[in-house]
């Protein structure tokens, strides 16, 4: 398996009062054409992560790395040219919910078509050819009428297929999902989740997917990376994930009520000073 | 059988004319003393409004409401607020950002004249498991479980006897929920509280709740307990789609 991404010591430091405090602290993990969970609680780093892989680190926060390596690029020294013709073009980004990520005052079909426009030259018919296409692919039933919608007229479903679509119109080779189901009931996530694992076995695409649900990533992904405080403190095959060797880990599976058994009071997690070193 | 809470042919609708939304169309439920309840469903199936109009926070365009057999008035008495109250969904949100966790918890006991208040805010704090010396702390300076550890301490200042959850825990991460679960179903046990639990989360409903109601646009879709939930003898298609969704993503099944 030729790697797609190597990242070695990746760290992402923000400024703060009581001086630069690591969010993200080495972490390292290579991509093949695969779906690799990033699982982590709030605050572990997994969404810097993924926004670090794209050079989308919010200022004043920095991002540093011994590697970072996209398909032979080095990402480290990318200048803003290269960035633009990567981001959109072969990496690209589904955020977590459609409401905020999409462009409110123009329609579903123009956003995907300016994806186009942006990476490679073709006609105006060739691109609506294209983004109805992609908008068909995500099984929109109604092509037509949300090419034409502005994204208030489309449910939350319909809108995360939407930018679904938008992202993967350019037919990137890295797709980086922040939550991408989070928002979602749980019926339309499995339906949105369906189209993913589609489109990466379709087209040999390498997928990030982060999440806060390990039940979600386990039955979802190939690999599992496990954060805690800006740390991997583990990674295992998602198949092998009963038998997670971290108390963190353990933990977090845990801690889920299931509606099979009864287990009372739920087991809860004893934070150890440890993991967090 | 009796029933402390009893909901006959709730509708509820929002907006006039073609505007209207009915967001609730003809519930009807029945809450034993000590029970739980759940209301399970997806975002908009109109689980939440039910347990606001029990409170009185969403109109009742027909149908009765009735607590210990007698049918509730709107506005609210003050009366039915010693009896009945409420946890929300988001502490962020439902907590003042600008009052201390002890304003919080005094504020219901000054408008019910309680006059041991000090006394008080400190036992409701330390049964949450939080102890005195949270009482004059910010919301901001509190964790998400800890929020939500004040947001049920202020519901429970008061000493109801029913509780109503909407979605106590889904804006917690995983080991916190647990948690949060663990302290209600606790309190449940020592006091004999009855709860109804709204959740979009059929585990979660599950974990706490003996009875629970599948909704979808605003109708009851169907009722089981838990039981019947774990031996997945669900009738309805919907039911059954739900069970299978909260197992997580299965490949092949389309």
């Amino acid at each position: 398996m030729s790697a797609l991404l190597t990242v070695e010591d990746l760290r992402i430091t923000f400024p703060t009062r009581q001086g630069p405090s690591e969010v993200v602290r080495g972490v390292s993990f290579t991509l093949g054409r695969e779906r690799l969970g990033i699982v982590g609680e709030s605050g572990s780093g997994k969404s810097q992560t993924g926004r670090a892989l794209l050079g989308l680190t919010p200022p004043p926060g920095t991002a540093t790395a011994k590697r970072l390596d996209f398909d032979g690029i080095d990402l480290r020294n990318a200048s803003p040219k290269q960035w633009r013709a990567l981001r959109g073009g072969r990496m690209s980004m589904v955020m977590q919910d459609p409401k905020f990520s999409l462009n409110p005052v123009m329609t579903i079909g123009r956003q995907i078509m300016e994806a186009l426009a942006f990476h490679g030259r073709s006609s105006r018919a060739e691109k609506k050819a294209r983004a109805m296409a992609m908008l068909e692919a995500v099984q929109i039933r109604d092509p037509e009428r949300v090419f034409r919608a502005y994204p208030h007229e489309l449910s939350g479903g319909m809108g995360q297929r939407a930018m679904i679509a938008m992202m993967l119109v350019t037919e990137p080779d890295l797709l980086i999902a922040d939550e991408p189901t989070s928002a979602l009931d749980v019926t339309v996530q499995i339906e949105v989740l369906r189209i993913l694992d589609a489109l990466v076995k379709d087209r040999g695409m390498g997928l990030i997917f982060i999440s806060h649900d390990l039940r979600l990533v386990a039955s979802f992904c190939d690999r599992v990376l496990v954060m805690y405080a800006g740390r991997v403190v583990e990674e295992l095959k998602a198949s092998e994930l009963d038998r997670a060797q971290h108390p963190y880990t353990q933990g977090l599976m845990n801690c889920l009520p299931k509606i099979d058994n009864d287990t009372r009071p739920l087991p809860t997690m004893t934070r150890d000073a440890s993991w967090a070193l | 059988m009796s029933a402390l809470l009893e909901i006959r042919n709730l509708h509820v609708t929002f907006g006039a004319g073609p505007d209207a939304v009915q967001a609730v169309r003809g519930v009807t439920l029945q809450v034993a003393e000590g029970e739980s309840y759940g209301i399970v469903g997806e975002s908009g199936s109109g689980k939440s409004t039910v347990l606001r109009a029990i409170c009185g926070l969403a109109p009742t365009s027909s149908g009765s409401i009735l607590l210990g057999g007698t049918e509730l008035t709107a506005p609210r008495r003050a009366e039915f607020y010693r009896r009945v109250q409420m946890v929300f969904q988001d502490p962020y949100a439902s907590l003042h950002p600008r009052h201390t966790v002890d304003r919080v918890l005094s504020e219901p006991l000054a408008i019910h004249g309680f006059t041991d208040r000090e006394a008080r805010v400190e036992r409701a704090l330390t049964d949450v498991g939080l102890g005195p010396s949270f009482r004059f702390r910010y919301p901001h300076q509190l964790s998400g479980g800890q929020r939500q550890r004040v947001a049920v301490a202020r519901a429970l200042i008061l000493e109801p006897r029913v509780l109503l959850l909407d979605e106590p825990t889904s804006a917690l991460d995983a080991s916190i929920q647990a948690e949060v679960l663990n302290l209600l179903d606790r309190l449940r046990s020592e006091r004999g509280l009855t709860y109804v639990m709204v959740s979009h989360d059929l585990a979660v409903v599950a974990h706490m709740c003996d009875r629970l109601m599948v909704m979808q646009h605003g109708q009851a879709v169907e009722e089981l307990t838990r039981e019947a939930l774990r031996a997945h003898a669900a009738t309805t298609d919907y039911t059954s789609q739900l069970l299978t969704a909260s197992h997580g993503y299965t490949k092949a099944a389309s």
